[in-house]
């Protein structure tokens, strides 16, 4: 048996993980991979609570589907945007989209 | 506390979700780095299997690594003249580390202190014996439930679909007519 504690810990520290990709990597998609880490470690809490506290309902899952969901449309909308922006300016870099930088 | 199966299967899968996932953040490459992200959500998957999820672990395979990591691998190929950046950290990388660090450090602390607490024989006990008899089927009841999950359920198909079309208004070519 594995205690709820276990999977708390691997899911915050996964969060940290993809945290540490979007705040510190260059590249847009390896943002958005950090990102896709990030929203894993949300829905193995989902889950795990579900698991052990309310596994007579289906809140949990219902919630992590929706998650699922977002993360699907999100990838999709910030992978074109992010071809869009090489297209114009050959660089998929932050730092060089800064058109709106104030 | 006692070894069992379980736990080692625990451990195994949560090793490849941390490890995929440090890959994934730290790989220069990114095809790489795609790669390895593959390997992390596989991970993730064994997780939610272990939690008695298999539905969700079928569709994390199915969405998420079927779906959304060949989409990533198809924009690292399009953008192919960043794969092999030579800077792949921004300059603010160490002040990403303390605040990622301090995140984890305070999250590790109240569970800590909840475990220590009030909440310690929930975060030491095993999971509920029983449940729902088809937890399959109650989910594909509940998201179609007007007392339940119609409605975002319907929101969120409303989503999928502006964002799809959203995504092809975006990414089209301008010059082709």
């Amino acid at each position: 048996m594995v205690p709820l504690w276990m999977f708390l810990l691997v899911a915050a520290a996964l969060f940290a993980i993809g945290l540490f990709g979007v705040l510190s990597r260059r590249n847009a998609v390896a943002i958005l991979m950090g990102v896709e880490l990030m929203l894993n470690a949300v829905n193995i809490n989902l889950i795990a609570f579900w698991r052990y506290r309310t596994p007579d309902t289906m809140i949990g899952q219902a919630f992590a589907v929706f998650v699922f969901v977002v993360a699907a449309a999100e990838a999709a909308v910030g992978l074109a945007l992010i071809v869009a922006i090489y297209r114009r300016r050959q660089s998929v870099a932050v730092e060089d989209v800064n058109l709106l930088k104030w | 506390m006692e070894i069992t199966i379980e736990l080692l299967v625990f451990l195994v899968f949560a090793l490849l979700t941390l490890a995929g996932g440090l890959g994934v953040v730290l790989a220069r490459n990114l095809f790489r780095a795609a790669l390895l992200l593959l390997l992390s959500l596989f991970g993730v998957a064994g997780l939610f299997v272990l939690l008695a999820a298999p539905f969700l672990a079928a569709v994390q395979v199915l969405i998420y690594m079927g779906g959304i990591t060949i989409l990533i691998i198809f924009a690292v190929m399009l953008t192919r003249g960043m794969v092999r950046a030579r800077n792949v950290f921004s300059e603010q990388w160490d002040l990403a580390a303390i605040v990622s660090l301090a995140f984890l450090a305070l999250v590790v602390y109240l569970l800590w202190q909840l475990q220590q607490g009030s909440s310690a024989a929930l975060f030491a006990a095993p999971p509920p014996e029983g449940g729902l008899e088809n937890p399959i089927a109650a989910l594909g009841a509940a998201l179609v439930d007007p007392a339940q999950y119609m409605l975002p359920f319907e929101v969120a198909s409303v989503l999928l679909a502006g964002a799809l079309i959203g995504a092809i208004y975006i990414a089209r070519d301008d010059e082709v007519e």
